[in-house]
C-alpha cells in the first residue's frame, strides 16, 4: 500500500452531523465489495450524490462527521469512491479510528471548513502539515498526528501495522 | 493523583500504575465482538493478513443478528461466513439462530462481559457493558481483525465527564428518559471522544436495565464510553453469570474531570427525541398532536425484561389503534421465553401487535418492519437519524417502552396518562 501525502481536488462541502447511514444506507451492509460500497457513497444524504461525485474529489464537512454506527463500510465506501481526503470541522471518534485504520486521510480543520464553497479547488500536504485553498490563496496548518498515528498512516492502515509487528 | 474507573481498567489491561487523558495506550483485550453485518470484513482483512489462528478461541465472540435470521440470500452469505470462521477457529463463543439475541443484550446476560472488563466489539453500542462497570467501546472491523490476532486494541486514553443524577424519578420515567434528557442537554457530539460517568442517588436506584439502557446511549453524545461504578445491583446481576473472576473498579475521590453536570431528575418528564438526532429531546408534554403508523418496541437499547413488562403493563386490556401497526421484539432469545411465561406476549398478541424474533430488524431499517416515504415510527431504539428505519423520507421519535405502548394505543405520540384520561373519558 503506498501513502498519499499529496492531496488536491475540489471540494464538496456538506454540513455538521454527517452520520453513518446517511455515508452508507444500512441496507447495504449487508454488501462487503469496496467498488460496490462506494457506489453508494453518501446515497442517504442525497440520492444523486454517487453520480455527482468524482475520482479525486474532497469532502469538507461541518462538526461531527460520521457519527453513528462503527460500520467501516461508510470510510471504505467513500474510499472506494475515489474521494481524496474527508476535511471536516471535527470527526466522530469511530469514524476517526475506522478512517486511520483503513489508510482514508482525514484532516480535522474547522478554519478551513467555514471557508470552502463546493467547488474549490483545495491541496493538502500531509507530509507537511499544509492545506491550502486554492481559490481564495490562503494556507492553513494542519496540527500533526501523535507518533503512533504517524506511524499508522505511514504503513497504510493498521492490518500493515500489526503484521509488521507480528512478523518482527 | 486520583483516576476515574475507566482510567484504572484502562491503565490495569495495559501494564501501567496510571494513565493519563490523551494519552497513547495499547492494551490488552478480554473480549473482542462482531456481529453478522461486522465480522464478515474483519474475517476477510484476517485472511488477507494471513493469520492462521485467533488469539484467544475463548475471547472472540461471534453472532448472527442484525439480519438475521437471514433476511436475504446476500445476508445467509454473511451469517455462513460467521459460522465458517467460527467452525474453523473452533471459537468456544459463537452462538446460533435460536440460542442467540441482540448482541449488547445477550453478551452480559450469558455472563460475557464483567465488571472490570476491556472490550471491544464492531458496533457502536458496545458501550452498553459499560453499565457493569466495564471499559467497552465500539470500533470498526479493522480494528476486530488486529485484535482476533494481536489481543490487543490501540486507545487514547478519553477525559472523563461526571454525570450526577439526584432526586427522585418522576412515574413512568425511565433510565431512557434520563439519558435522552442527558443528550438533549449536551448534544450528540457533548461528549465526543470522551467517558460518560453516570453516578449519583437516581443511579444507585435505578435497576440494571435501566443502566444499560443509559449506557447504551452513551455513543448517541459521541462518547468513547458510559460508565458505571459496580455495586450491589451490579454484583447481583453478575452472580450466577459469571463463570470466571472479574475485578471491581471505583474513581477515586479526587480523580479529574473535564466537566461535571449534576440533574435533578424530580424535573425530568418522560422524554421524546425528535427526528433526525437523539439531541431533539423534549418533555413528553410539549410534543402536540403526532399521529403516527407504527411502533417499535424492542432493540439493544429498550427490549429487555422491565422493558417489555412496562409495555405490557400499559398494553393490557387495550387494542392496537386502527391505524397503527405494532411490532415487539424481545431482545434475546431467554427473555422472549421468560415474556411468554409471565404472559406479557399474550398481552401484546390480544392487543394485536406483532412479535418478531430476537434480531435487530427495523432498528437500522433492515428487515421486520421497515418504513415508507412519509411514514412516521415510534421507537424504543436508539437512533432517529434520517432513513435509520427504512424511507429517508420517513421519520422516528425515541421514546421509553411505555410511552411507545400507550401511543400504539391511541395512534399519536402520548404518555400513560394521556391514555388513563382518554380512557377515563371512555367510560
Ligand atoms: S438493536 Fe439497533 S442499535 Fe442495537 S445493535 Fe442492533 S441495529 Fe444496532
Amino acid at each position: 500500500m503506498t501513502v498519499v501525502s499529496l492531496i488536491q481536488g475540489r471540494a464538496w462541502r456538506l454540513g455538521p452531523n454527517i452520520d453513518t447511514d446517511a455515508i452508507l444506507p444500512a441496507n447495504y451492509m449487508n454488501l462487503t465489495d469496496p467498488q460496490e460500497l462506494g457506489r453508494h457513497c453518501l446515497e442517504g444524504l442525497d440520492p444523486d450524490f454517487p453520480r455527482k461525485l468524482l475520482a479525486g474529489d474532497l469532502l469538507v464537512a461541518g462538526s461531527n462527521f460520521g457519527c453513528g454506527s462503527s460500520r467501516e463500510h461508510a470510510p471504505l465506501a467513500i474510499k472506494a469512491a475515489g474521494v481524496g481526503a474527508v476535511v471536516a470541522a471535527s470527526f466522530a471518534r469511530i469514524f476517526y479510528r475506522n478512517a486511520l485504520n483503513i489508510g482514508l486521510p482525514i484532516v480535522e480543520c474547522p478554519e478551513v471548513v467555514e471557508a470552502v464553497s463546493t467547488g474549490d479547488r483545495l491541496k493538502i500536504d500531509l507530509a507537511a502539515g499544509l492545506l491550502l485553498h486554492l481559490e481564495k490563496g490562503t494556507s492553513y496548518r494542519l496540527p500533526p498526528f501523535p507518533p503512533f498515528m504517524q506511524e499508522l498512516i505511514a504503513v497504510g492502515g493498521l492490518m500493515n501495522y500489526v503484521m509488521r509487528r507480528t512478523k518482527r | 493523583m486520583g483516576m476515574t474507573i475507566t482510567e484504572k481498567i484502562l491503565a490495569a489491561h495495559c501494564g501501567l500504575p496510571e494513565v493519563v487523558p490523551g494519552q497513547l495506550i495499547m492494551a490488552r483485550i478480554d473480549l473482542a465482538l462482531g456481529s453478522d453485518v461486522t465480522a464478515p470484513i474483519a474475517i476477510e482483512e484476517f485472511n488477507k493478513a494471513g493469520a492462521r489462528r485467533v488469539f484467544d478461541r475463548k475471547k472472540i465472540v461471534l453472532l448472527p443478528d442484525h439480519f438475521a435470521p437471514n433476511k436475504d440470500v446476500q445476508s445467509a452469505r454473511q451469517c455462513q461466513a460467521l459460522r465458517k470462521f467460527a467452525q474453523e477457529q473452533e471459537l468456544e463463543h459463537y452462538y446460533e439462530v435460536g440460542r442467540v439475541g441482540i448482541e449488547h443484550a445477550f453478551l452480559p446476560e450469558q455472563g460475557l462481559v464483567l465488571p472490570g472488563d476491556l472490550v471491544i466489539g464492531a458496533d457502536s453500542h458496545t458501550c452498553t457493558y459499560g453499565a457493569l462497570g466495564a471499559f467497552a467501546t465500539g470500533v470498526g472491523s479493522t480494528d476486530l481483525a488486529a485484535a482476533m490476532i494481536t489481543g490487543e486494541a490501540w486507545f487514547k486514553v478519553p477525559e472523563s465527564i461526571k454525570f450526577v443524577f439526584r432526586g427522585t424519578l418522576r412515574k413512568w420515567v425511565t433510565g431512557k428518559d434520563l439519558i435522552l434528557y442527558t443528550i438533549g442537554r449536551i448534544g450528540v457530539e457533548g461528549a465526543r471522544y470522551q467517558a460518560m460517568e453516570l453516578s449519583g442517588p437516581v443511579i444507585d436506584q435505578l435497576g440494571m436495565d435501566g443502566r444499560f439502557t443509559m449506557a447504551n446511549m452513551a455513543i448517541e453524545a459521541g462518547a468513547k464510553n458510559g460508565i458505571f461504578a459496580p455495586d450491589e445491583a451490579t454484583l447481583a446481576y453478575v452472580r450466577g453469570r459469571a463463570r470466571r473472576d472479574f475485578q471491581c473498579f471505583q474513581s477515586d475521590a479526587d480523580a479529574t474531570y473535564c466537566q461535571i453536570h449534576e440533574f435533578d431528575a424530580g424535573e425530568i418528564e418522560p422524554q421524546v427525541a425528535f427526528p433526525p438526532l437523539p439531541e431533539n429531546s423534549r418533555p413528553l408534554s410539549q410534543v402536540g398532536e403526532i399521529p403516527i403508523d407504527q411502533v417499535v418496541i424492542g432493540s439493544c437499547t429498550n427490549g429487555r425484561l422491565s422493558d417489555l413488562e412496562q409495555a405490557a403493563q400499559i398494553m393490557r386490556g387495550h387494542k392496537v389503534h386502527q391505524k397503527v401497526r405494532l411490532i415487539v421484539i424481545p431482545a434475546t432469545q431467554a427473555i422472549y421465553l421468560e415474556a411468554l411465561k409471565r404472559g406479557y406476549l399474550e398481552v401484546f398478541l390480544e392487543a394485536q401487535a406483532v412479535i418478531s424474533p430476537p434480531t435487530c430488524g427495523p432498528c437500522l431499517g433492515g428487515h421486520m418492519g421497515v418504513l415508507a416515504e412519509g411514514e412516521r415510527a415510534v421507537a424504543t431504539t436508539n437512533r432517529n437519524f434520517v432513513g435509520r428505519m427504512g424511507s429517508p423520507k420517513s421519520e422516528i421519535y425515541l421514546t421509553n417502552p411505555a410511552v411507545a405502548a400507550a401511543s400504539a394505543i391511541l395512534g399519536r405520540i402520548a404518555g400513560p396518562d394521556a391514555l388513563a384520561r382518554s380512557a377515563s373519558i371512555g367510560n
